[in-house]
Formats: C-alpha cells, structure tokens, sequence
C-alpha cells in the first residue's frame, strides 16, 4: 500500500520546506519514501507542486489524476488546479490565502469566487487560513509549518515523530516558532 | 547509513564514491544540483566553466592526466558540448570520463525536448540510464568501470523527474584512485585524420564489445511475472510501468546505448503482447523493428511529446482509471515572472514601451517575453541574440537597426555570445547589444558561472549549503 500526498502552491511560499519536513518524518517510521518536485523556472511565482509518497516498497515518483489520499494546498486557486489529483475518499486541507497570478493581475482573467464552497460539494475539504495562525505563531513565514500542523492531525504518526523532524529540519533559533505554528495547525 | 537523496545529489554521491577527482560543468536545469553536491567533498575538484564546451574539455584533460573526470549538462548543453565528445569517442580516455547529460521532457525549463540518446548512438558512446537516486548512485559507479574498461568517455543519461525525485539511499566509502601514469601516445590521442583513420577502427570494434557487453550485464534485467504483456523500458518510465502494472513482465534496460539484441528477443518470446515504453524519441522501438524483434505497442500508444506518467500507460493499454473530479471553471494559470525588484524589469518596462524589435536571449530574461511586458521577439538558444541581431540588421538596414537591440544576460554573454560581439566587430554590424550585468546566473538559481567575477563553484557550494 502506498499513500500518496501532493503539496501545491505557489514559488516562493515555502513548499519545499513542508515536503522536506514531511520526508523526515516518514523515513523516521521506516517508510520507503519518495519525493518529486521540479525545480527551475516555476519558482520564480509560477504554480509548483511536490509529491510525497511512502509504503512498503514506492515505484513511482509522481503522484497522478485521482491518485492522492491528501493535498495540502498553501493557495486556494491552486487548491482548484489540482483537485482532479484527488483520490476518491481523499482530503483537501487548504490554506484560504489568495495569490493573484499574473493573468489575473493584468486584468485579463478574474480571480475566481466561492472555490472553497465549490470544492466542499466536491470532496472532504477542511479550510485552514494559516497565514493568520502563522502571524500569530510570530512570523507570516511559517505558513508551511502551521499546514503541516494540519496535514498531522489527519496522518497516524504521533505528535513527538513531528516535533523531532521538526528540531531536525529548522533552524535552531526558529525552533520555538515553528513547534507553536504546527500546534496551531495541528489544533485548527 | 540511508539518506533521502535528490537524483542529482546521488549523482554527487557517485562521483564521490568512484574515486571522481575533477569535475567541470556549466549549470542548466535539471543538471545543475550535481556539480553544487559535488563541491561539498573536499576529495573531488569540481568548478563552473564559462559553457559547455569548455567544461568537456576539461574534463578530457584531466582524464588524460589519469584522474577519474565528470562533466554534467543539459540536454541542449551537448549540443555545445558535442564537437570536444564526439573526438574523444576517437581519442579514448587515460582516467575514467563520465559526462552527464539531463534530458527535459515536458520542457519544465527547456527550450526544446531534444532527446539525447541520438547522441550517444551518433557519438557511438555508451549510455547508461538510471530510473532513481539508488541508480543515479551506482550507474556512476558502472559507467566510470565502463569507460575504463572499454577506453571511452561514458554518458549517464538523466531526466527531470529522475534528477529532481528523492528516494532513500545507502552510502559506501570511497574507492580511492590513484592518477593513472600519463603516457604520451600522440597516435591516439592526436586526432589528425592519419591517426584518427585508425581510430575509427578502434571505435568500431569497442562498439561490437559493447554490443556482446549489453547482452550480458546486470544494468539490463528481467523481471518476469505475468506474461499476457511484456514491457520493455527504461529509466523514469520503468517506474511507471510497475506503478500501473506491478504484475506484468518487464524488461529494464539500464545500458542504453548500444541496446541488445538477442537479449530483448529472448523476453519477447517468452510474452504475448511486447510493448515499448520510452518517453520522447522510440529510439528503443525502432532498434527492434530494425532487428527484426515483434513490437505490440510503442509510440503508436504514448506519442513522442513530453512525460509519460502511470495514467498515460493505464489509459494508452485500455486499463481503468483512478476516479477523480475536475473542477467545472477554468483556473487561471500561474506562469512564472520575475521576481518582485528583480533589475531586468525596468529594463523589459522601456523596450516595451519604446516598442523595439528586441532579438532575446535564454536567462531570467526570457520572461519578459510573457504578458505583462511582451517585450521580445525571438529566443533560439543561448548566445543567439547577437549573431541573429547581426543577420537581422544587415538584411533590414540602418532604419531598423536603430529600433532593434540584442538582449542578453552576463552568464550567456560569457557562454556564447562573445563570439558574436566578435563577429559584429569584424563585418561591420550597426546592431546594439545591451548586457543585462546582474553579476550571477539567475535563471539555473544563482550560480556565480561566469568567470569576470565571483567565487567559483566549490567557495559558492560551502555558502549555499
Ligand atoms: C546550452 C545551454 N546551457 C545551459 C542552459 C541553461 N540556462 C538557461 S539561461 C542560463 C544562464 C542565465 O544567466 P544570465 O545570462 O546571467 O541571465 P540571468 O538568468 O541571470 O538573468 C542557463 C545556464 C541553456 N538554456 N542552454
Ligand atoms: S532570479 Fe534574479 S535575475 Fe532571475 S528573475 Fe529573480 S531577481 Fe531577476
């Protein structure tokens, strides 16, 4: 059996941290983990994603349509570009913060309404707005560490597994930070 | 001990493990994260040079001075690195010399989707290629055994998923190597046509060696299991091909050029339906039709553009699909840009505006082709913009060469287009050329490749790490 989990978002919002930290934990279990993202031209602001996988024995990287047990999504446009990688039975945990991209800063496109609301008749969907926990955590910057927070609370691994590969993946003067935004997360 | 290791990043680790003492490359995406890694051992001499071309070369003289020696690039890098190869595929090698190439299919940072094992087949080099981290590591070990085994520069061939996935790795030691003794041997490694006659002679009858070879060795394996489809494939899509049929047959080829034949005609006797799994070109497909080998399916089924995935392989073999839900409205999609105060952007604000013929050129750059600057007119490859801002004003004249200007970033100035300035020195050229100096190479993430200024690659690795 292999669980399949994707992180999107957008270049620049601290994805590759969660995907690491995420690694850290799973191999801690004893898991064969794989991980996939690209990097280059997408994070300079374009859409990115990462695909994290573990079991007994994983054989591909890449996670593909309605094949994710979870989506932890840092933007909620980009919580709509990759619903369709969503599993049946699967869970959306998405941060509510919006990033305008370029077609709809320019003006040619409109930034679409009411996607948490459509995506909700969709699936399992549960809204985080981790941008406000992170501030209150001490820094806009630990958004992917208050997901994460989130992501926890769904995954059967206990709450020490987190903390440690948390210890182990921040820097040191961070650390208090960053275990207050994945309580956070993991309480919302 | 077992780490997560990026594909690139065991590439390093091979490097380090082979007793690799030089490494020369210059970056491109996906390739790039090799020679930073690789830095990081103090055992190993690793530095950008100015392209491609100068980075195989140097590599080929530290093998000659008897070191085991590595180059990596992106696919298109060997095209700029293709004249210094295809002569040492005659010359030979004194130490090891394993050049990386990464292929892009998908084209998530690339200008074209070329597919590099015509290279390896045109060079009449061998090729390994290896689908995970665990691989990268030891089809290095393999290609350095195979280079000195068989007098020849190697390729290990990668792809962005293979350089840019992780997965758990297990570390050895190093196998320290001593220099080989450099011996002066000017009929071989002179290629002036006397010598390089015999050469080719040479370079024929390693190719038979190698032929025998790939029937034998263990980087090609058979996995039998179900015989109703046997599948034949390599690197990334082997993972693929277990992921949508984990109980199927399959043939993995990790040696991919040259290819078996007696081999691959063995497994597809033993399956009902052989079908070919490749991404990009059916180099693998049209190596058994030429053998005269049944093919069931190839790219018939997946096309040649960009990657295939398990899905593409589910649906190409009429298998179900995992359910899942669209969403109904269109997305709007998220191109990159550059980044907020990034110094290009002013620039690409003013030649917009002055609505200029703008003859661009590949770097960070390259955005302000997109909305909302749509600002350039042509990108071809790195360097192009001089040379084609040369061509373009001697045909036009004075009139439109004062609204055209070449674009081109300092790290591909220093690559390619010196040449050109070179050129519109000497036949006289009206074209304007603006430098867009940030002192770095932005686009492959910051590298100080360009040697007017800045630490080389091994002070760059020990900041950024
Ligand atoms: C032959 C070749 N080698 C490497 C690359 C990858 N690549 C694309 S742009 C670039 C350099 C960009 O640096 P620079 O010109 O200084 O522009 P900047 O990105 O800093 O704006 C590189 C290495 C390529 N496209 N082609
Ligand atoms: S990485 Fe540097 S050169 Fe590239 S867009 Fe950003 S600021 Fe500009």
């Amino acid at each position: 059996m292999t669980t399949s989990i994707m992180i999107v978002g957008v270049g620049g919002q601290g994805t590759l941290l969660a995907s690491k930290l995420l690694g850290n934990v799973l191999i801690a279990q004893g898991y064969d983990v794989k991980l996939s993202e690209v990097h280059g031209m997408s994070q300079r602001g374009g859409s990115v994603v990462t695909y994290v996988k573990y079991g007994d024995k994983v054989y591909s990287p890449i996670v593909d349509q309605g094949e994710a047990d979870y989506i932890l999504s840092f933007e909620i446009l980009e919580s709509a570009r990759w619903i369709s990688y969503l599993k049946e039975g699967g869970v959306l945990l998405t941060n509510t913060q919006k990033t305008w991209p370029m077609p709809v800063i320019t003006g040619a496109m409109e930034y679409p309404e009411g996607i948490v609301e459509k995506l909700s008749a969709m699936a399992d969907v549960q809204a985080v707005d981790a941008l406000k926990l992170a501030e209150q955590a001490g820094s806009p910057k630990a958004v992917n560490v208050v997901l994460i927070g989130v992501l926890s609370r769904r995954m059967d691994i206990p709450e020490e597994a987190w903390l440690k590969a948390i210890e182990e993946t921040v820097p040191a003067k961070f650390l208090e930070l960053n275990k207050k935004a994945f309580r956070l997360g993991r309480e919302a | 001990m077992k780490k997560l290791m990026l594909g690139n990043q065991a590439v390093a680790r091979g490097l380090y493990e082979a007793g690799c003492r030089f490494v020369s490359s210059y970056p491109g995406t996906p390739s790039t994260e090799i020679t930073e890694q690789a830095a990081l051992y103090d055992e190993i001499y690793a530095e950008w040079a100015p392209n491609e071309k100068v980075a195989a070369e140097s590599a080929v003289g530290a093998s000659l001075a008897g070191a085991r020696s590595f180059c990596a690039m992106k696919h298109v890098g060997f095209n700029v690195a293709a004249d210094p190869l295809f002569t040492a595929s005659y010359t030979g090698v004194n130490g090891g010399l394993v050049v990386c190439v990464a292929d892009d299919p998908g084209m998530h940072s690339s200008q074209n989707e070329q597919d590099s094992r015509h290279y390896a087949i045109a060079a009449k080099l061998p090729m390994v290629e290896p689908s995970d981290s665990r691989e990268c590591r030891d089809f290095v070990k393999a290609a350095y055994e195979i280079s000195e085994r068989f007098d020849t520069p190697a390729v290990l061939r990668t792809c962005t998923r293979v350089a840019h996935s992780q997965c758990l790795v297990e570390l050895h030691a190093r196998d320290e190597q001593a220099l080989k003794p450099y011996e002066r041997n000017p009929q071989k490694y002179v290629a002036a046509p006397a010598n390089a006659v015999k050469r080719h002679v040479e370079v024929e009858k390693r190719m038979e060696a190698l032929r025998t070879f790939a029937e034998t060795t263990e980087l090609n394996r058979v996995e039998m299991g179900d015989t109703a489809i046997g599948f034949v494939t390599s690197g990334t899509c082997y993972l693929y091909v277990k992921e949508a049929f984990p109980e199927a047959s399959v043939l993995k080829l990790g040696l991919v050029n040259p290819l078996p034949v007696k081999r691959i005609a063995d497994f597809a006797a033993k399956v009902e339906r052989l079908i070919v799994v490749e991404e990009l070109d059916g180099v693998i497909e049209e190596h058994l039709r030429r053998n005269g080998i049944r093919v069931d399916g190839g790219k018939d089924l997946f096309g040649y553009l960009g990657e295939l995935s398990q899905n593409k392989i589910r649906v190409a073999l009429g298998a179900a699909l995992p359910a899942y839900k669209a969403y109904d409205e269109t997305v709007p999609g998220r191109p990159p840009v550059m980044c907020p105060g990034c110094p290009h952007r002013g620039l690409f604000t003013v030649l917009s505006k002055l609505k200029l013929t703008v003859l661009g050129d590949i770097g960070c750059y390259t955005l302000g082709s997109g909305a909302p600057l749509n600002a350039v007119d042509s990108v071809l490859c790195m360097g192009a913009s001089i040379g084609m801002a040369h061509g373009y004003t001697k045909m036009l004249g004075e009139e439109a060469a004062q609204h055209t200007v070449a674009v081109i970033g300092d790290s591909t100035f220093m690559h390619s287009g010196i040449t050109g300035v070179v050129n519109l020195a000497y036949n006289k050229s009206i074209a304007t050329v603006l430098v867009l100096d940030n002192s770095i190479t932005g686009m492959t993430g910051h590298q100080q490749a360009e040697p007017h200024h800045g630490p080389d690659a091994a002070e760059r690795a020990h900041l950024s790490y």
